[in-house]
């Protein structure tokens, strides 16, 4: 069934290429939709049939390559099913986005439906060679969504994206064949590599392998200073293009760090934890200041995604400190984290939707270009001004839960860290706030096409059925988050019992 | 019993959800939806204050979601309740047809929902919820007319005024579940924390109540709030949120004092606002501006009470204040409509052109100014005989801010009594508008008695703080005495400005300057930073990336021009040597046989020779 969630998309993205070139445009979208809309009500079965008792659940393994010791080696627990399903979630909102969509369609189609595959992939693999691949791919396939379908200056940011990623990736590769060499036999398994703990006693050769996985992942979250391929990508990139790369591929950064950094190289996670937290609350701090200072409203966004993922980073260095604080702390700093990572998903995932709106109907991303938009799309703001307050950690919406618990559960062990990140609330409620004011309030101004004036249309039909889910699911986890702590929380014990061997 | 809390909270949040969620659609219908979810939430507090419920649901690890009414928050519910319920009948009678009322009665039933939500909330992560949530709501109410740029900067103003301080109780969450012996952070047991989380605790909670209660530094807020609509500053500034760090501060007792430091910290700073802001009060020339002062003002009082452990005379306060207050502002705004002004100059003879209203303003006003027998008389002479426990010094300042009151209250009511100037353009105050003031009216008069025995006796027991100390019949006579006369010199001096130096005068009213404080201060040094941070961005980090992609593309060049050549050079001489070889080793194959056999004679003797000389 796993399994089946994980290629559905891509096998039906390859005959999306064997139609006829004469094949309607909208059958090949509603191809795209009901796929993302099975997708979606798979991962639902699965997670109704998830015994919440914590575990690996839904295993599969196949031989695939024994004699460097990969196999396809799947399987869900707490940390990765919240994320499968904010990933089915998102594409489907993106596919519905994106029925208007009129370019290349079949192509961009098999495309999604292929970084669909990568990331559900990457999130269900349990072998590092796996994670690896699907982790490349993805990578791949959002070169070519940015790179065909992007803005102007489209191609130099995919490539700098592509180029900077994928170093990043190599990275990674070197630490995974750090632990595959240390672990007595070989292994790229990540079940049996956890269980052995291969780097125990060994300091500075864990220490080199944390650096290669954190670099690696670090670059994916991003973090400060790996983070500058962000903007420039993110501002080139269509809406659904930008709405899965900030909602999901960079959680794959995070999600390395608990299922891979955290459980397999304990001891060196505990000892380099402080530069971790460090590392979060620059990200926090200078993400925050930088998206302050911008101008251009997906610029912005993009930056707050590098403010939002550093608390997942705080939060999970912050959680490797085990004297002096309590067990409930650190297992709500880690749940915290997971729960940071499916919020910052939906937000950020409707907030470049919404910028995509914004974008399509005035050509420009220029806050000041704009005025008084309520007046003429209210329903547009009200969904922008919703958004906004959710993203900057309003109670009532998931952002404030995560964050609640990052900063709860991470001020005991880092008080000094994570007084200063708390600052990071303060500083995107006032960046958000500025823009609503600036391109929602005061007197109405829209951005002139050539020579006329621009209509500027209320929110269509497609693109709320894309951006409402989103925001009502932050709504549902804000107010009655347990289904999905309860999930978590086991999940978050057994990465911190990991932890503390 | 818990549904009954469930229902108290729930009403006003879903009403208020649902009609903006139903947005203009809803118009026609939202007052009176508002009213019968204002309705329905006074009849929910009056019972849940009466049968004291409690009620739990799991919400984070460890961190449930607890509800609970007991004397006071059963008292502040009916406060939050009546209030808004007073507030939307005003509204109702005065709203025109053109406005967007779904939008209005949906935020200003959130607003007090999550009021409700605070002062019912057992929990500190569940106050945190209500705290914030009402705090973006007001950003929403004071920006309701958002067409004005000015309005929509005040409304940004406040919310992040409020909400750096409320960055307090997020790190209180963190210091009381690390100091320990709270693992479910219940607001009771914030103080069972160890040194030195109790003071981290502490100081959050203190920095977010003075903050919400806008008292110094951090008063300006309220003066920008001023802009937002008058029935959302008559409860903005009665019975919810400017209130709520007054509530909190009254509600966690024990733990500024636990500290030892904190009880002191909030009681001179209650004084020192209710001292200054008082000032800026007499110094103003806009009614709402003076009202606005005078909330901080008086919430200063509340404050103190807190501080100096002085609980029912705070409680009193707080409740006494929220019927006078809101009912000044609900007859501020009608003047403003009605009349087009709200400068206390141009509103000369405002109370004989709607008597009525005039009435039930000046019912509030002598409340406001602290004139025996009305309630705040009572309410503030409880509050500071603990004052005067706590030492002469803070039962002085108290007393002088009492004068004060007096002083701004006279002012006020000097002006709108004059006689009246003609005015062609006025409208009436409707009459629905002013029968909705009378329960406010009848609330400043009735509460008086509760501060006298037997029922202070009650009201302390309900309130869970019995042998608190009470005035002495010198305390009552010597406040009313003061109060009145600074009452009759204001009026005698015909409200004249106090005479100060030109500085100080500008500087009370201009609100001492806070706001350009906190601009220079603070704002201005973090947009720099932001844009340090930004230029940082791009110029060294991002350029480094570029440069290094730079240098290897110098380098692919570098190799493809040095290392690339000479390695194809070195090739070429290879091949051009193996040819010259090939050449060379041409020569002997010259087809003659007698030269084949020289040389097969040569290649032989040499082999000998080799075999001789190895064996």
């Amino acid at each position: 069934m796993l399994t089946a969630l994980v290629f559905v998309p891509a096998a039906v993205a390859l005959p999306l290429f064997a139609l006829p070139r004469r094949t309607p445009a909208s059958v090949v979208r509603w191809v795209w939709v009901v796929v993302c809309a099975f997708e979606l009500a798979l991962v639902v079965t699965l997670w109704a049939g998830y015994e919440t008792t914590g575990g690996l659940q839904y295993e599969q393994r196949a031989r695939w390559i024994p004699g460097a010791g990969v196999g396809y080696h799947v399987g869900v627990d707490g940390l990765s099913l919240p994320l499968l399903a904010l990933t089915c979630l998102l594409f489907l909102a993106c596919a519905l986005y994106s029925l208007r969509e009129t370019r290349r369609v079949r192509e961009l189609a098999a495309l999604f439906l292929f970084l669909e595959t990568t990331c559900l992939g990457l999130f269900a693999a349990l072998d590092l060679i796996l994670f690896f691949v699907f982790f490349d791919l993805s990578i791949v396939a959002m070169y070519f969504v940015i790179a065909g379908w992007g803005h102007r200056q489209a191609g130099r940011a995919a490539l700098k994206f592509f180029l900077y990623t994928f170093t990043g990736s190599l990275a990674l590769l070197l630490g995974f064949i750090g632990l595959y060499l240390a672990a007595a036999p070989h292994t790229f398994d990540m079940v049996e590599l956890t269980e052995r703990n291969p780097l125990a006693g060994r300091a500075a050769y864990g220490a080199v392998v944390l650096l290669a996985i954190g670099v690696g992942l670090a670059v994916k979250t991003p973090t400060v200073p790996f983070h500058t391929w962000l903007p420039p990508a993110h501002v080139e990139a269509p809406a659904a293009g930008s709405a899965i790369l900030a909602g999901v591929l960079l959680k794959m950064g995070t999600y390395g760090f608990l299922r891979i950094a955290m459980p397999m190289l304990p001891g060196s996670w505990r000892r380099w934890a402080l530069a971790l937290v460090v590392v979060g609350v620059l990200s926090v701090l200078h993400g925050a200041l930088v998206a302050l200072a911008q101008t251009d409203l997906k610029r912005m966004v993009a930056y707050t995604s590098v403010n939002h993922m550093g608390y997942v980073v705080v939060a999970v260095g912050a959680a490797a400190a085990t004297a002096g604080t309590s067990a409930q702390a650190r297992s709500l700093a880690v749940t915290g984290a997971v729960t940071q990572m499916v919020s910052h998903g939906l937000l950020t995932g409707a907030l470049f939707l919404l910028c995509g709106v914004l974008y399509e109907r005035g050509r420009t991303y220029d806050m000041a270009s704009y005025s008084g938009v309520a007046a003429v799309a209210p329903v547009f703001a009200a969904l922008t001004g919703v958004a906004a307050f959710a993203s900057l950690g309003l109670p009532g919406f998931s952002g404030f839960v995560a964050e609640f618990q990052i900063f709860t559960g991470s001020l005991g062990p880092r008080p000094v860290a994570t007084s200063l990140a708390v600052l990071g609330i303060l500083l995107t409620a006032g960046l958000f706030l500025r823009a609503l004011r600036q391109v929602l309030m005061g007197p109405l101004r829209l951005p002139d096409g050539p020579g006329t004036p621009r209509a500027f249309p209320d929110i269509r039909a497609h693109e709320a059925l894309a951006v409402v889910p989103l925001l009502g699911m932050a709504v549902v986890l804000g107010v009655a988050p347990r289904f999905l702590l309860d999930v978590v929380e086991p999940a978050s014990r057994t990465v911190l019992e990991l932890l503390a061997r | 019993m818990s549904a009954l809390l469930w229902a108290l909270v729930a009403v006003p949040l879903v009403s208020g959800a649902l009609l903006l969620a139903a947005g203009r659609a809803a118009d026609r219908l939202a007052p009176g939806t508002g009213l019968a979810a204002a309705t329905a939430g006074t009849g929910l507090a009056v019972a849940a204050a009466f049968r004291q419920p409690e009620t739990a649901a799991p919400f984070l690890d460890g961190l449930p979601v607890r509800l609970a009414v007991d004397g006071l928050s059963g008292l502040l519910a009916v406060t939050v309740t009546g209030a808004t319920l007073a507030v939307l009948l005003h509204s109702a009678a005065g709203s025109g047809a053109g406005e967007a009322r779904a939008r209005f009665f949906g935020l200003m039933l959130l607003f007090s929902g999550s009021m409700l939500v605070t002062v019912t909330a057992a929990t500190l992560p569940v106050l945190l919820l209500g705290w914030e949530v009402m705090g973006a709501t007001s950003w929403a109410l004071i920006g309701y007319r958002w067409r004005d740029p000015e309005r929509a900067r005040a409304a940004g103003t406040a919310f992040l005024t409020t909400r750096a301080a409320d960055l307090g109780l997020y790190l209180a969450a963190g210091a009381a579940l690390a100091g320990g012996g709270n693992p479910a952070l219940s607001l009771a047991g914030l103080s069972a924390a160890r040194e030195p989380w109790l003071s981290f605790v502490t100081a959050g909670v203190v920095v977010a109540a003075l903050g919400k209660s806008a008292q110094l530094p951090l008063s300006f807020w309220l003066s920008k709030a001023m802009l937002g609509p008058s029935p959302v500053s008559a409860l903005l500034h009665s019975a919810a949120m400017v209130v709520a760090g007054a509530y909190l501060l009254l509600r966690t007792g024990p733990l500024p004092a636990a500290s030892g430091w904190g009880d002191d910290v909030v009681a001179w700073t209650g004084a020192a606002t209710a001292l200054s802001l008082g000032l800026v009060a007499v110094a103003q020339s806009d009614l709402k501006q003076l009202l606005a002062a005078s909330t901080c003002a008086q919430t200063g009082f509340m404050v103190l009470a807190a501080g100096a452990g002085a609980r029912t005379g705070g409680v009193l306060q707080l409740i006494a204040h929220a019927a006078a207050k809101s009912l000044l502002f609900l007859v501020a705004g009608s003047w403003l409509s009605a009349l087009g002004t709200q400068r206390l100059r141009e509103l000369r003879g405002a109370a004989r052109h709607s008597p009525a209203a005039g009435a039930a303003f000046t019912v509030a006003a002598l409340t406001l100014a602290g004139l025996a027998p009305l309630s705040l008389w009572a309410a503030k002479d409880l509050l500071l005989a603990g004052a005067l426990r706590t030492g002469p010094w803070l039962y002085a300042a108290g007393l002088a801010a009492a004068v004060l009151s007096a002083v701004y209250s006279a002012k006020a009511l000097w002006f709108v009594w004059r006689p009246p100037v003609p005015r062609p353009g006025a409208r009436p105050v409707p009459g629905g508008a002013v029968a909705s003031l009378v329960p406010q009216a009848l609330a400043c008069l009735a509460l008086t008695p509760l501060a006298f025995p037997p029922l202070l006796d009650r009201v302390a027991r309900v309130l869970g703080s019995p042998g608190e100390p009470a005035p002495r019949p010198w305390e009552f006579a010597l406040s009313a005495g003061l109060a009145l006369t600074a009452a009759a010199l204001t009026w005698a001096r015909s409200a004249r400005p106090l005479p100060l130096p030109g500085a100080v005068a500008t500087g009370l009213a201009e609100w001492l300057f806070l706001e350009r404080a906190a601009g220079r201060l603070l704002v201005g040094p973090v947009l720099r930073l932001a844009a340090a941070a930004a230029a940082f961005d791009d110029r060294v980090l991002d350029r480094a990336v570029d440069t290094a992609a730079t240098a290897a593309l110098r380098c692919a060049r570098w190799t493809d021009r040095v290392a690339e050549r000479s390695v194809d050079a070195a090739v070429t001489a290879v091949a051009a040597g193996t040819r010259a070889l090939g050449r060379r080793a041409r020569r002997p194959q010259t087809g003659q046989l007698h030269q084949y056999l020289i040389q097969a004679v040569a290649a032989f003797a040499l082999l000998a020779a080799v075999l001789v000389l190895v064996r």
